[in-house]
């Protein structure tokens, strides 16, 4: 420590947490006092790689897993989504229509119609957009939920698909295209995905040391050395081990890797600009962010429009997995999974908080109890009842650490 | 202390100015005017249209009538967005603070610096300069607000409205929830923001703090102007101005209880 008192550490009251001793017991407090951060998704992880590998050992075989990791990636995005609109207190319950809706037009536009696949992508993806832009307007100019109106979305979106989709009813998209060998095929080479299994943790430590030097250079204090090793190496690890496993297997699907680095994007906007901080203020108290100055107006508009087009990029994703576009895209349990990942990996329902990891590590375990009860051989009704259980139990914890965290004086 | 200010330059002139809330009349052809470096004081009873007044020049809620002259030009002061860009900072009554986030933050809502790549350290450490020059109490700018205390929260909420170096800064009863020394801070701190030269518009229902620091004290009564007076006004003066005559229900309940405490003890 300087002679010279940092900004930070001036008052007497402030516990100084340094070293890895101190992270824990500041790790320790957060937890206590109803900030569960990760630990329900762990939890839930091992609990159920537990119980299914013992039900059935091909659960944890490496080539299950890369399945899993394709699986993941739709409902992922989807999930991605629906975080910028939870994050505002809003809800949008018309993504699986809507990821049914642009998997239908990417089908007739590409297949029926014959126009290039990038291009149909796009079209989907705007028609996404457009869909968004209307719940914004509608919850703006009328002032009508978004529960309301993406429940009116629902039909709606779901009506169209069966429209576009004519009497057909599925529309077969081509095997050896690139973007159906994307959804079921193409995984990364061994060395490449060790390379990039490298990056998280280089990243976390070298933007860390220049987050080091620049505190000390402006007098704040200054996070332990030690905690950002120790971060950077165990993600690392972590990594590291994983993709070795799934390299045993077929290896590190690049459509998982495409996702990941979507939230990656994700949290970096929510996080790291102004567009983010205002997403959160006007999900913790919109009449504060407006006397702030905040367009809320336009920051909805802008959600809306990010959850509809990532729901609509999920549709492609799971259309490009399944290698069509059918009446069943989007519907069922498609909705729920996503919106329910979203939650356990710890985005309130409440608005104002959450992360965009959220819906990777909520995708992990919706997608391994999916997976897990399929390898079991349950009928859909018994899938239904589970996951719809799940659900209810991640809304409970969620209803819970809020409750924590208010009587600890927390957010 | 100046009681005569009128020859500083004009900031803000209300003319007229008032707003209905359907049926009701919450301001009825109010007028005000702000200068350079004075300290204007509102004061009046509940319901007298002080805080619609101050949300009417925050932006709000808009006049239904008049007309608000800022450095000599007419302007409409539309939404929130457009009182912070004429120079016009509100610290509200109910404080506006977003319990979720930290107190950087909260500070710096709406005017974070580097949109696309928030600078937290700069922003921390300004934070910590401007709590300093507050005199703040504040253990840690990385807490979020559902943690602070409320005369916390206070002092967060004026440094807020200070970050932008505004013409006049406006406070809706801003040391009815703090502590004695926090209280002289903030009427220090009332009279640093005077002397840089900027208008103040303080709201109160403490008459020792308006007369201690205000150039002017504005009356409203009812949605009505109720007088203008000198920081040198006494205690009846005032009274009677915010509460409509020398017979008012102050007085009255004095009279009262001298004519009623034989009969009370009597009772007894």
């Amino acid at each position: 420590m300087s002679d010279t008192q940092k900004f930070d550490r001036a008052d007497s009251r402030v516990r100084e947490d340094t070293g890895l001793a101190g992270a824990a017991r500041a790790f320790v407090d957060r937890v206590r006092s109803g900030d569960l951060g990760m630990i329900p998704v762990i939890l839930g992880l091992i609990v159920i790689a537990v119980v299914f590998t013992s039900l059935n050992p091909v659960f944890m075989r490496p080539q299950n897993l890369t399945n899993l990791l394709f699986d993941a990636a739709a409902v992922g995005l989807i999930s991605l989504g629906v975080v910028f609109c939870l994050l505002l207190g809003e809800i949008d319950l018309s993504i699986g229509s809507m990821s049914g809706v642009a998997s239908a037009i990417l089908g007739v536009l590409w297949v029926s119609v014959g126009i290039p696949w990038p291009l149909a992508i796009l079209a989907a993806l705007a028609a996404g957009a457009f869909t968004g832009l209307v719940y914004a307007a509608l919850l703006n100019r009328f002032g009508m939920p978004s529960f309301v109106s993406t429940l009116a979305g629902l039909l709606a979106l779901l009506g169209l698909q069966l429209f576009l989709l004519g009497n057909s009813g599925s529309i077969n998209l081509p095997f050896q295209s690139f973007l159906i060998r994307f959804g079921q095929i193409l995984v990364m080479p061994g060395w490449l995905s060790y390379l990039l299994a490298l990056v998280p943790g280089l990243v976390i430590f070298v933007f860390g040391m220049q987050t080091r030097s620049e505190r000390a250079a402006a007098n704040l204090s200054v996070p332990a050395m030690s905690v950002l090793v120790a971060k950077a190496a165990s993600l690392t690890a972590v990594i590291l081990i994983a993709v070795w496993y799934l390299n045993q297997g077929r290896g590190v699907p690049y459509m998982f890797v495409f996702f990941v680095l979507l939230v990656t994007g994700m949290e970096y906007i929510l996080t790291r600009t102004q567009f983010g901080r205002s997403i959160f203020a006007v999900g913790g108290n919109r009449e504060a962010a407006r006397r702030a100055g905040i367009k809320v107006e336009r920051i909805r508009i802008y959600a809306f429009m990010i959850c509809s087009t990532f729901a609509a990029a999920g549709g492609i994703l799971a259309a490009s997995r399944l290698a069509s576009a059918s009446r069943q895209a989007g519907t069922g349990d498609v909705n729920l999974n996503a919106i329910a990942a979203a939650v356990i990996g710890g985005t309130s329902l409440f608005g104002g908080r959450g992360s965009a990891w959220s819906a990777l590590l909520g995708v992990l375990v919706i997608q391994a109890i999916s997976n897990g009860l399929t390898l079991l051989n349950l009928s859909s009704s018994l899938r239904y009842m589970i996951l719809g259980a799940v659900l209810a139990l991640a809304v409970i914890v969620d209803s819970l650490a809020r409750q924590s965290r208010a009587s600890h004086g927390r957010a | 202390m100046t009681g005569a200010t009128s020859d500083k330059e004009l900031i803000l002139k209300l003319s007229n100015v008032s707003k209905q809330f359907g049926a009701v009349t919450a301001l009825d052809g109010i007028d005000m005017e702000v200068h350079k470096g004075e300290v204007v004081a509102l004061v009046g009873d509940n319901g007298a249209g002080k805080s619609t007044l101050v949300k009417i020049l925050a932006g709000v809620h808009a006049k239904t009538s008049g007309t608000i002259e800022f450095e000599g030009r007419e302007v409409e002061i539309g939404t929130p967005g457009r009182a912070l860009e004429l120079g016009i900072a509100t610290v509200f009554q109910d404080l506006a603070l977003c319990e979720n986030l930290d107190v950087v933050a909260n500070l710096f809502l709406g005017q974070e610096m580097n949109p696309w790549r928030l600078n937290e350290i700069e922003m921390e450490v300004r934070a910590w300069k401007l709590l300093g020059e507050l005199a703040a109490r504040i253990p840690s700018v990385r807490e979020p607000i559902a943690s602070l205390s409320g005369g916390q929260r206070q002092t967060v909420a004026i440094a807020r409205s200070l970050l932008l170096d505004p013409e006049i800064i406006m406070l809706d009863e801003p040391t009815a929830a703090l502590g004695v020394a926090q209280t002289a801070e903030v009427l220090n701190l009332i009279e640093r923001v005077r002397d840089r030269g900027h208008g103040v518009i303080l709201i109160s229902h403490n008459m020792e703090d308006v007369r201690a620091v205000a150039d002017r004290i504005v009356v409203l009564r009812l949605g009505k102007n109720n007088g203008t007076f000198g920081p040198d006004a006494s205690q009846e003066e005032l009274v009677s101005a915010i509460t409509g005559a020398t017979d008012n229900s102050v007085s009255r309940r004095a009279k009262a209880r001298d004519a009623a405490s034989s009969v009370e003890e009597g009772a007894k």
